[in-house]
């Protein structure tokens, strides 16, 4: 199977057949959800926060956001924003009258919300597409620098954010985690299921200064 | 999108980052909706502190909403009864006038239709079914 962001800009391929393809496989629901819970579990949020979703897509990880923590989101219910870029995933994400605010936008253009917005952020099988450069004016490099320079900044001092991302190889990965490292962040890469065809990659990010807990 | 939302949205373009007139973004030909929710104590008491306050009383004057007071109100007004609470004690917060206010304003006040202006560089942003469109064109990246 051909990996999607080789062969359409996300605009493009997520159009409204590919959309609720995706939102109704259960198959997806549940690696997405499984990935939205192990996201939150190493956020670590004790109390309802303020969270950015990028590639919120129809709002399946929002959904989970919303959660009190009886039903099984530690800190709960947060508010959260999501970014997609979209149009018919977010149709999608209206359609099901998810909680969170939608945005039609691309996070490779960098993050419009002031300084210190966000106590946490959170990506799931997204920002692998910032890797793509869909223009002659526009580089991958160029894309994540915004991408990751605007996160940054968004976050507040002592917040985290996690991005789960399927990179196409070694190189990828490790240009995705020097560019989060050169924005500023303090960056980790976490494997689950090392060496399967399951395998998940999660960039852990962490912003320094400020008290964890504030 | 939540009035709360718009207290924290800023400018996408490049050059308006470092103008203090790209925050915060004006409404304009907006219809409003409102959108009821649970009220969300706890996390009323995190955003408080990073409210700009006098930005968010300029917005809800330009959307014609009833007028905020002049002071932001602190954690402690959010919560019912809290002087008498004594040290230590357990009791379950009951969310205060305050805090029901400040809940519709923020998180049940929504623009559903119209757009954002930027008081900077005078970009429009549409807002079609309360979703805001910030993607831009390769030049203005
Ligand atoms: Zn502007």
């Amino acid at each position: 199977m051909s990996r999607p962001e080789d062969t359409l800009p996300p605009d493009l391929f997520y159009n409204d057949t590919e959309s609720r393809k995706y939102t109704t496989s259960s198959r997806i629901q549940r690696i997405q959800s499984d990935m939205t819970h192990r996201a939150l579990s190493l956020l670590s949020l004790a109390s309802p926060s303020l969270i950015l979703d990028i590639g919120c897509g129809s709002g399946l990880s929002g959904e989970i956001l919303s959660q009190t923590p009886q039903y099984g989101t530690p800190g709960g219910p947060h508010v959260w924003i999501g970014l997609d870029i979209s149009a018919s995933m977010l149709g999608v994400a209206l359609e099901k009258d998810v909680d969170g605010d939608l945005f039609l936008a691309d996070a490779g253009q960098g993050v419009p919300f002031r300084p210190g917005t966000f106590d946490a952020a959170i990506s799931i099988s997204a920002i692998q597409w910032l890797c793509n450069a869909e223009t002659s004016e526009d580089s991958p490099a160029g894309r994540l620098s915004r991408f990751f320079g605007g996160l940054y900044a968004s976050l507040r001092r002592g917040g985290r954010a996690v991005c789960q991302f399927y990179p196409k190889n070694e190189t990828q990965k490790k240009m995705v985690a020097q560019a989060a490292i050169k924005a500023g962040f303090g960056a980790g890469l976490l494997e689950d299921d090392e060496g399967t065809k399951n395998a998940k990659t999660y960039l852990v990010l962490t912003v320094g200064g400020g008290d964890l807990d504030g | 999108m939540k009035l709360l939302t718009l207290n924290f949205l800023t400018c996408a373009i490049k050059a308006c980052k470092s103008s203090p007139a790209s925050f915060p973004l004006h409404p304009r030909d907006v219809e409003l909706e409102i959108v009821e929710s649970d009220i969300n104590l706890p996390f009323l008491k995190n955003i408080l502190p990073r409210l700009m306050w006098a930005e968010l009383r300029t917005i809800a004057a330009e959307l014609g909403l009833p007028e905020l007071p002049e002071t932001a109100p602190t954690r402690d007004h959010l919560v019912e009864g809290k002087e008498e609470a004594k040290e230590g004690e357990e009791v379950d917060e009951v969310p205060s006038q305050t805090a029901r206010d400040l809940h519709r304003v923020l998180l049940e006040t929504t623009v559903k239709e119209g757009k954002l202006v930027c008081g900077n560089c005078a970009h429009e942003y549409k807002v079609m079914e309360g979703v805001p469109n910030f993607l831009l064109p390769g030049h203005l990246v």
